[in-house]
């Protein structure tokens, strides 16, 4: 079923903000295999010159995937997400994030386009501090395979 | 003191290679992955799920993926806050069979180019078997 494009340009800000941990930091950086040490020890992070641990580059899906507080789920713009597959993925950093951030995310739906049999659906993620500080914008489109047919 | 990569512009070249790493990957991290990104979509994990929805066997998530091509960058780098943007388009799965040695992912990197204050341009190839399951896969990196 092709998507509603009536959702393209709504916005989404998430109710809480998102408090990053070191806990949190050295279990994706763990699920990964990443075993650098400014991702697991603090004390080889300040040593290194930053202020705390530092979030590996994808670390943002952990937050932003699920930030549009189920509008993908809306039977209204008719996603079957048993045939959903993830497209492109793309973080662009104004500044690292690290342990101890405690971020606002804000995703707007920027557009919806058929390609062939399949919908393309791209999520932009608005990335601050809670005082309005940029520290991150994700785009992430996901494909609905055979959902214009 | 600052943060800064242990690898300095001034010393690489437009069209440098950067050697390949292979990445393993087991089932037992696709079961890491979903626990720490939160993406428990069952054809990651589960055999039968997989299968009953058309795919050869349970694959790896797009992001583990993408997450590898990161490693890849910030190892070179010498500095996980080096990457200042990052993207990819997953082109092909990776098939992560239920046995020992399970899949791997070979990434490999090009100097594409230099950008103006000591960034450049790194486009990654990251293979698991024939297939290139990574394209577009491009990061702009902070050198010192």
């Amino acid at each position: 079923m092709a998507l509603n494009r009536d959702f393209v340009g709504r916005t989404y800000e998430a109710s809480a903000s998102y408090e990053v941990s070191r806990v949190k930091i050295r279990e994706f950086a763990a699920a990964i295999g990443d075993q650098n040490p400014i991702y697991h020890d603090r004390e080889a992070a300040i040593a290194a010159g930053h202020p705390d641990v530092v979030a590996p580059p994808t670390f943002p899906i952990v937050f932003s995937l699920g930030n549009t507080g189920g509008a993908l789920a809306d039977p209204e713009l008719g996603l079957d997400y048993s045939m959903v597959v993830h497209g492109e993925q793309r973080f662009e950093y104004q500044r690292p994030i690290y342990a101890g951030d405690e971020l606002i995310c804000t995703s707007t739906i920027t557009e919806i386009r058929g390609v062939g049999r399949n919908e393309f659906l791209t999520l932009r993620s608005d990335i601050t501090t809670v005082s309005g500080e940029p520290v991150c914008r994700t785009y992430n489109t996901i494909v609905e395979r055979g959902g214009a047919a | 003191m600052t943060m800064a990569a242990t690898v300095k512009y001034d010393e690489v070249e437009a069209g440098q290679q950067i050697p390949a790493v292979e990445y393993q990957v087991r089932r037992v991290n696709l079961v890491m992955y979903a626990g720490a990104s939160g993406d428990f979509n069952p054809i990651h994990w589960n055999e039968r799920y997989a299968k009953a929805v058309g795919l050869p066997d349970v694959i790896a998530h797009g992001m583990f993926t993408m997450a590898q091509g990161g490693r890849f960058v910030t190892d070179w780098a010498g500095d996980p806050a080096a990457v200042v943007d990052y993207g990819v388009r997953f082109s092909s799965m990776v098939v992560v069979p239920d046995d020992d040695s399970g899949a791997t992912i070979v990434v490999s990197g090009l100097i594409e180019e230099k950008l103006e204050d000591k960034r450049v341009v790194v486009v990654l190839t990251a293979k698991s078997g024939d297939a290139r399951v990574l394209s577009k896969a491009r990061a702009v990196v902070q050198l010192s």
